[in-house]
């Protein structure tokens, strides 16, 4: 069988080389980066069209270091594929999006390369070195690109951004060594299977104590940092505003769902019993970062920051529905559909908000070329003078955003509340105002920058091209397609969720 | 074969010490030749002796009326710590391309001393017989007084005499326990020896092992830079020249580090065992230093947080990665072990990397190490090889997956883990300030958000310095590109590692855990 996961892999990581020697040849190295990007959506593509049923498909598995338990294991099920086409999309769009590259593009395009390569890595693997390793090296590349290509006083938001995911990824690294001590595994499926038989906990118990929870929280530290959930939500606006518009297309669309990710992969399945344990303070936790994201969104002055809050709002849902459907073991039969809905859900908004999120900011990096780096929500007005189609079509984008029925957005929130309310209705109820809030933030936006009066300045203010028209298009058609037909991911998704939720124990 | 690692250093000594002065810049070529020799050697020992167990090198009568033979011999860690010399010492040379420049740089005495000091390691980590490992210890602290005191820069004669100091303090404990139990074995059996198997075979009552172990453990641990007696290792690391900190760092604190483990671990297994009464949780010599080693973790990361010379950051920062090494020892599992040997391989490359940068690429340019004035620089512009190279050495450093680093670090929490969890928690702390001391010293050094533009509005002209020599980026090669292979693919060194660590006395492997 070609090891077609290895492949996806592998392919951006060679292309970032070869686009380093491009150099300062900006139309080279963007042309390589596409090319690479395009491959690697086609791949994407066939791996999930691959994925049917809720197994595990794609497997690989070689021996890496017997001593350690590490082995070289890859395997995708519906999550993993949906998660590695969400990259590739995302990424093509980024590449799309980087046009006026400030210096060194062939670094910046190898830097980016990178980063897919780590993602697609990320979300394929199933042993945790190996995950560990792509978990890593996701974050360099990230790094480096909104440390040199950034926004004025980039470093210090560079380093926070670093420092943070690093606490948390060492609060992982830790737990996951506990757990081989006391398993002598770092596979995920012998893991998830031991803690579905309970001999998890006898383990942990024997070899280490009651430190149980303690691991539990260690990870879910770790994930909470990258999603972000309030209150470790700090590095992020800086962060997202202070990147180059492009990268943040990355951060929000891709890298911010390797948290609700490792949530769905590792978290639930190998701690669900004691992350059921602590629901409630975790819904709040939850419901917090719905209502305050989106809160946090009306006060902000600048565009980036507005959409970087709104994305912690839009995560926020998913681990609404996560921690909702970590239901205390009992007599649940009657809750199994909501929880299957619910996460359900979860799944979809991560795809549409990766998909919605880029879009938003890929607008905003066309508005930043035009206004000249301008992006603050006063400096606008009465855009769709001037440039009617943008504001159409940017439009859509913000609907999107806004949960409007008919696209994507709608779908999977809708589906989360569904499957939270009968779960948990006092903090689904809850959160609704950030559905609320985050209409108003979303129209206010639009009133801000598209209509009102047109200053003098922007009388000009160019249109988008045809060439940025026919570039938009995929990603917009997508929205409504997902809108209207959503049983085009959420036939695969469902399966796999049943079939999840069938292995794990709360 | 590997003995000849051992010949070839001395006779290349030997030939620099007795070179006319005028061909000062043959030396280093004679010096490089040479150690790439002992490479050769080094890397042929280790593959052709693949997974097996210990190999005999050498074994001859030396003073026999004191049963003391010249024994050399080969397990596993051995073969793996010479490999390590042998890389060092070529590294170590080709950043020291630039001694021999000039005449009055005595570069024939500089590479002697240089190859005379690897000589000494090169013996220690092939002895069997402890008398002779002493002597070949003895060896390789004259030159490396030598090395500093000469060539050193900030307040080298106070650097090189504090390091000869500590050095020779721990050898006397050494030496004290290691006589008596030569003579307890001897007066008890008749039979005086200081082959190491002899006395790891005896049984020494557990009194005496109880207070043996501690002085000789602290002993060789004095050069490992166990804290609380660490504070040779900055002073010492900053005064050096490069080459000598590379190979101080990079090979010598080793020496420490295997002898706890090869000396007062075999040796004294029970020194290790519980008290039997416990005082504020301390019930052993065990929890003593592994206290000691996490308290060297972490307090070696703080103080690398604090320092404004870029020689002191790196200096502290091998106080903490050797606080992993002897952690990683105290596990007394085997997953600890092997992780604290692989730890003292990657540390040796990385510490010389990391010091190589400092040291040569960045000061022998800038001349100076201050992090304030480096600031000012921008030397991401100037010098981006210096700048990407320290990016890469530091993620390597800091223990990110895909680098040597990383794979011992984790084998040393998961050993840890089993043995004390609470020091597996705070050594994690200790990663994180890691990541803070090397993230703080790249941006200060290299990404600095000093403005480029003067009050007035002219551009801050970026300084030129010469390039990055053949020499420099041959290293840098050499020891990134080991970091990465053995990151990638640990079991090149694991699958000779693991059996000799399985194959040290029964009773260290379960000391201290009855």
């Amino acid at each position: 069988m070609t090891p077609l996961l290895t492949i996806l892999t592998v392919v951006p990581a060679v292309a970032a080389v070869i686009a380093l020697f491009a150099g300062n040849r900006a139309a080279v190295a963007r042309g390589i980066a596409f090319l690479s990007a395009l491959i690697s959506l086609a791949l994407s593509l066939e791996v999930w069209f691959g994925v049917r049923g809720g197994q595990m498909k794609f497997i690989e598995r070689w021996d890496w270091i017997p001593s350690l338990g590490i082995e070289y294991h890859l395997g995708v099920d519906g999550l993993g594929a949906l998660m590695l086409l969400l990259s590739a999309i995302v990424s093509l769009m980024a590449i799309a999006a980087s046009r006026k590259v400030a210096k060194q593009p062939g670094l910046y395009f190898a830097l980016i390369l990178l980063l897919e390569s780590g993602l697609f890595g990320t979300f394929s693997a199933l042993n945790f070195f190996h995950w560990f390793l792509f978990w890593e090296l996701s974050l360099i590349p990230a790094f480096f690109l909104i440390k040199l290509w950034g926004g004025e006083r980039a470093g210090p938001a560079a380093t926070q951004f670093f420092v943070y995911t690093m606490v948390g990824s060492v609060a992982l690294l830790l737990a996951f060594m506990a757990l081989f001590v006391a398993t002598g595994s770092m596979d995920f499926e012998t893991l998830s299977h031991m803690a579905a038989t309970g001999e998890l906990a006898t383990a942990i118990q024997g070899h280490l104590g009651s430190v149980s929870m303690w691991l539990a929280l260690a990870v879910l530290l770790g994930f909470a940092v990258k999603v972000p959930m309030m209150p470790f939500h700090t590095w992020l606006p800086a962060t997202y505003s202070k990147a180059p518009t492009p990268v943040t297309m990355l951060l929000t669309g891709a890298m911010s769902k390797m948290g609700v990710y490792g949530l769905l992969r590792l978290a639930l399945p190998i701690f669900g019993h004691q992350l059921a344990q602590i629901r409630t303070p975790l819904l709040i936790l939850a419901t917090l970062t719905v209502v305050a994201g989106a809160w946090a969104a009306v006060v902000q002055r600048d565009l980036k920051r507005v959409f970087a809050y709104s994305s912690i709002n839009h995560l926020g849902y998913c681990l609404l529905a996560i921690f909702a459907a970590a239901l205390p073991a009992g007599p649940q039969t009657a809750a199994n559909l909501s929880q299957t809905i619910a996460l359900d859900g979860a799944v979809l908004q991560m795809f549409n908000h990766g998909l919605t999120a880029a879009a938003i900011f890929w607008f905003l990096t066309l508005l930043e070329e035009r206004s000249g780096g301008r992006l603050q929500i006063d400096g606008f007005g009465g855009l769709r003078k001037p440039a009617p189609v943008f504001c159409g079509l940017m439009g859509i984008a913000l609907f999107s955003s806004l949960g409007l029925p008919g696209l994507n957005g709608f779908v999977g929130e809708f589906l989360i509340f569904r499957g939270a309310f009968p779960l948990s209705w006092l903090s689904a109820t809850i959160s609704v105002l950030g559905l609320l809030i985050t209409a108003a933030v979303i129209l206010t936006v639009i009133q801000r920058v598209f209509t009102g009066p047109l200053p003098d300045r922007w009388k000009t203010f160019p249109d988008l091209t045809t060439g940025e028209r026919l570039a938009l298009a995929p990603a917009l058609t997508l929205m409504f397609v997902l809108g209207l037909m959503p049983q085009l991911l959420l036939g695969t998704i469902n399966a796999t969720m049943m079939h999840l939720l069938g292995g794990w124990r709360f | 074969m590997l003995a000849y690692t051992i010949y070839l250093s001395f006779a290349g000594a030997l030939l620099l010490a007795v070179l006319p002065k005028r061909l000062h810049a043959v030396a280093r070529v004679i010096a490089l030749l040479v150690a790439l020799c002992g490479l050769a050697v080094a890397l042929a020992g280790f593959i052709s002796a693949g997974t097996q167990g210990p190999v005999a090198v050498a074994n001859l009568p030396w003073i026999p009326a004191m049963g003391i033979h010249y024994t050399l011999e080969a397990d596993g860690i051995s073969r793996v710590l010479v490999l390590l010399t042998g890389l060092a010492a070529v590294a170590g040379i080709l950043f020291s391309w630039n001694i021999g420049d000039k005449t009055d740089d005595r570069a024939n005495e500089f590479f002697a001393f240089f190859l005379a000091l690897i000589g000494g390691v090169y013996g220690v980590f092939l002895s069997v017989d402890l008398f002779l490992l002493f002597v070949f210890y003895e060896i390789a602290i004259v030159p490396k007084y030598f090395l500093i005191a000469i060539w050193g820069s900030t307040r080298r004669e106070y650097g090189a005499m504090k390091l000869a100091l500590y050095s020779f303090a721990g050898s006397a404990m050494v030496l004290i326990g290691l006589l008596t139990a030569y003579a307890v074995v001897g007066g008890q059996t008749g039979n005086y020896s200081m082959n190491l198997h002899t006395l790891a075979q005896y049984h020494f009552s557990t009194s005496f092992q109880m207070w043996a172990f501690p002085l000789v453990f602290t002993g060789f641990a004095i050069l490992a830079g166990m804290w609380p007696f660490h504070t040779w290792a900055p002073t010492g690391h900053v005064a050096a020249p490069t080459a000598a900190s590379m190979l101080l760092a990079g090979v010598v604190m080793k020496l420490g580090a295997y002898g706890c483990l090869r000396v007062a671990m075999t040796v004294f297994p029970h020194g290790l065992d519980p008290w039997g009464f416990s005082f504020l949780g301390i019930d052993s010599w065990r929890t003593v230093f592994g206290l000691f080693a996490v308290i060297g973790i972490v307090y070696g990361a703080t103080v690398a947080l604090v320092q404004n010379d870029f020689k002191f950051v790196i200096g502290y920062s091998s106080v903490s990665h050797m606080g992993l090494v002897l952690l990683g020892l105290l596990t007394l599992t085997q997953i600890g072990i092997d992780g604290a040997v692989l730890q003292m391989f990657s540390h040796g490359i990385l510490a010389g990397l990391l010091f190589a940068t400092v040291g040569r690429i960045v000061y022998e340019r800038t001349h100076t190490r201050d992090l304030a004035l480096l600031n000012k620089l921008q030397l991401s512009k100037a010098m981006p090889f210096a700048a990407w190279l320290f990016v890469i050495a530091g993620m390597a450093s800091m223990g990110l997956p895909g680098f040597s680093g990383f794979v011992a670090e984790v084998q040393v929490l998961i050993g840890a883990w089993e043995a004390f969890p609470w020091f597996a928690a705070i050594a994690g702390l200790g990663i994180v300030i890691g990541v803070a001391y090397t993230w703080r010293a790249m941006q200060r050094v290299f990404f600095s958000d000093h403005p480029a533009v003067t009050a007035d509005g002219t551009p801050v002209p970026i300084p030129e310095y010469e390039p990055v020599t053949w020499a420099e980026k041959a290293g840098v090669i050499l020891l990134a590109g080991t970091s990465l292979l053995i990151g990638v693919y640990p079991r090149l060194l694991l699958d000779v590692i693991a059996p000799a660590v399985q194959a040290l006395p029964h009773a260290l492997l379960t000391g201290g855990r009855q």
